[in-house]
């Protein structure tokens, strides 16, 4: 204010031109939003990208992206920024769809219904398992991005080397643990990987294992108000049951935690045939894997499902009316069919409509590269990702149930017994209110 | 003659310079160490803000908490026991390799700087080389233990190693640093008292056991206190290496803090464990000046 002030009484005696260009950027809008890497490829290239595209579109706002570090790091930051105030606290974030209770508790989300001002139609336009994760007290608090589902990679090679038809991924529970027999050294000397499947199951062991309580029967692991969970559930339990044989009876499987970040590289380098990992790391393995690879759907049980996962657009209530019209402007615009087409081929993350796969680039692109639609065809079986209030505390809960099992520490039974329990006993201050 | 009057204002202005040379050491302790310790203290016996609920006083409940808090118990077992393994381990190392460095030796110059490097880098950079050192089937360790013909193993994964392979990379850490204080010790150790030592017909375990170790004294005393606080305080390499886990089996306060103040958003419980680690670092300074003060030869 000093400052154009000074400006001003200098330049005026000129009625100089130079003035009116910095009043006018003053008006422009200023928007920083955080956002984590959580997959391989250019994130940060491509967002910038992004935000110089819109900005030349629309010269009065100005997105800024500032990468934040992973998911966790992303919603430490901004809840840390959001409470400290000042003007660089972010005012949209990508940030996980499973922590909308945690952002909403903390009072700081402007709702979805609120910033499109009563154009319902839009939000439709997403897949309905997308926004299954935005849902609190009757209303939207976020919008689908970055979203992703697990799927099954599997060594077409490999397949061929121990005589499986190698465009076949396993149907069900059984054939993949028999097909993962087979591409064990440790049982079949032949097979050129060491391990015929690897299920990562470090720092959020609960997603991938979420795909196989679905496919057991336990669709969800809390309620949709996010105040019980059902880690005890005997579906819930049947399946660590199964993932826990994988490695120790079975022997298809490494034992202990399974590295997340180095899966991928096992799978290049024939450590195992087979893996478990997010969608989001497709353009990844097609830019890396030096054979022939086939991504399929998770095998079925009782049924067929996987959980969906990845990040969500938040814009938090720090936002004038003016920041409001212009986040909304830009997220209409980042979500449109096109650069939702785009944004998919560009990292392999799933594009969030219908209409996105039916605009002409993601048509030819699914043409040349079928495995892009495997994720969008498990969309109709998918089932949201595990999302209670005080998110992160509960998840660890289950995480560590998780991990003591995996590492024979305890049985499935007791350890997800123990886990509810301690769930239960942090939900209860929930439930009241 | 000084007259009373003039007598009081010189007093006055003694006192005045002395607050003056105060200030500025008064002023830093205040706002980086009392105010901070304050405010903990004060926040460990308050509630946890929410969006709907203000903070109110809770008096000891977040301590009542911690008893009944079985990762609580489990990250306070996991610190002490990398406590009694790290200080002692890297106390060892980094005399011995100062004992080897002060030793006239070809290429000394080189091999300190070598023993030194780990300290110059960051920790989470050495963590990720650890990492993939501690890579399961293709990471050094493993490689090396297939050549020696013995199976793999999931250093990081499996609960019975995780911590200890944690340790090791701490110890290799910080056994360089405490390198250069000995270093230093050793080359103050005048060289007629080991002269004449060895005129007396000491051998060279008794030389180092009656002469060096005495004279390094105030040495240990240092590297211990900084030891104690550094096995308190570790955090960097589990962001890199475990998080703490599996389940909490290479969990440590300081990451229990940051998880409950940055992850579950409860800064009154975190501020509760804050309170204790404070008192551990405390309790451990006073033991130690107490008890060795005594025996400690300050030359």
């Amino acid at each position: 204010m000093q400052r154009r002030d000074f400006l001003k009484a200098s330049a005026l005696p000129l009625f100089s031109a130079s003035v009116l260009p910095s009043a006018r950027a003053a008006q422009v809008i200023e928007l920083p939003m955080y956002y984590p890497v959580a997959v391989g490829g250019p994130i940060a290239k491509i967002l910038d990208g992004y935000a110089e595209q819109f900005h030349k579109a629309n010269p009065d706002v100005v997105v800024k992206p500032i990468y934040t570090g992973s998911y966790q790091d992303t919603i430490t930051k901004t809840l840390t920024a959001l409470r400290s105030g000042g003007g660089s606290a972010p005012k949209m974030a990508v940030a996980l769809a499973v922590d909308v209770f945690t952002l909403f508790d903390q009072g700081v989300l402007v709702s979805a219904e609120d910033l499109a001002g009563g154009d319902k139609g839009w939000l439709k336009s997403f897949y309905p398992a997308f926004l299954a994760n935005s849902q609190v007290a009757g209303k939207t608090w976020s919008v689908p991005f970055q979203r992703s589902t697990p799927v099954l990679y599997w060594n077409k090679a490999a397949f061929k080397a121990v005589g499986l038809n190698p465009d076949k991924a396993p149907e069900n529970w059984d054939e993949m643990r028999d097909m993962a027999r087979r591409l064990t050294k440790l049982h079949n000397p032949v097979s050129p990987t060491d391990w015929g499947l690897q299920i990562p199951t470090s720092g959020f062991p609960y997603w991938l294992f979420q795909g196989l309580s679905i496919e057991n029967g336990q669709a969800r692991l809390a309620s949709p108000d996010g105040k019980t969970t059902y880690f005890d559930a005997p579906e819930t339990i049947g399946a660590l049951d199964y993932l826990v044989k994988l490695s120790r009876t079975d022997k298809v499987m490494p034992e202990g935690i399974i590295n997340w970040g180095t899966t991928p590289q096992d799978f290049f380098q024939h450590r195992c045939a087979m893996m478990w990992t997010t969608t989001g790391n497709l353009t990844n393995v097609k830019a890396n894997a030096k054979f022939d690879f086939g991504v399929a759907m998770l095998p079925q049980h009782k049924r067929r499902g996987a959980p969906t996962g990845g990040g969500n657009l938040y814009v938090f209530n720090n936002t004038t009316e003016a920041e409001r019209a212009a986040a909304l402007r830009f997220i209409r615009w980042v979500t449109s069919p096109e650069m939702a087409a785009d944004w998919g081929i560009q990292t392999g993350y799933v594009a969030t409509s219908p209409a996105a796969w039916e605009t002409p680039r993601l048509k030819e692109y699914v043409a040349g590269f079928p495995q892009a639609a495997v994720a969008r065809d498990q969309l109709k079986y998918a089932e949201p990702e595990l999302s209670t209030h005080d998110n992160q505390r509960v998840t660890k809960v289950f995480n560590d149930g998780l991990e003591a099992a995996i590492t024979a520490q305890k049985t499935p039974a007791a350890a997800l017994k123990e886990a509810q329990a301690t769930a239960e006993g942090i939900l209860r201050r929930y439930r009241n209110s | 003659m000084l007259n009373p009057k003039q007598g009081a204002r010189r007093a006055w202005r003694q006192t005045l310079l002395a607050w003056a040379l105060l200030a500025p050491a008064l002023l830093l302790l205040t706002t980086f160490t009392l105010y901070p310790a304050l405010s903990t203290l004060w926040q460990s016996v308050m509630s946890t803000p929410s969006g709907q609920q203000p903070t109110q006083f809770v008096g000891t409940r977040h301590f009542a908490q911690m008893l009944a808090d079985p990762v609580f118990r489990q990250v306070m077992r996991n610190n002490l026991l990398y406590a009694l393994v790290s200080i002692p381990a890297s106390i060892a190392l980094a005399l011995l390799m100062a004992l080897l460095m002060n030793a006239r030796i070809p290429g000394r110059a080189l091999a300190r700087m070598a023993y030194f490097t780990p300290t110059v880098l960051p920790l989470v950079a050495a963590a990720n080389i650890w990492l993939f050192f501690y890579t399961p089937g293709y990471g050094l360790l493993d490689q090396f233990m297939h050549g020696l013909g013995l199976p793999g193993r999931n250093w990081l994964g499996e609960p019975a190693t995780a911590l200890w392979a944690v340790t090791v990379v701490a110890v290799w850490k910080q056994a360089g640093f405490f390198m250069i204080f000995y270093l230093a010790a050793l080359q103050n150790i005048p060289q007629h008292l080991i002269d004449a030592a060895r005129i007396e017909g000491a051998s060279a375990w008794q030389v180092f056991h009656r002469v060096t170790l005495p004279l390094i004294g105030p040495t240990t005393l240092f590297i211990l206190i900084n030891a104690v606080i550094g096995a308190f305080s570790l955090v960097d390499a589990l962001f890199v290496l475990t998080n703490g886990g599996p389940d909490n089996s290479s969990n440590l306060l300081l990451y229990y803090i940051y998880q409950n103040a940055f992850q579950y958003w409860d800064t009154g419980y975190a501020a509760a464990l804050t309170v204790v680690l404070i008192a551990i670092l405390g309790l451990a300074s006073w033991v130690q000046f107490a008890s060795m003060g005594r025996r400690t030869h300050y030359q």
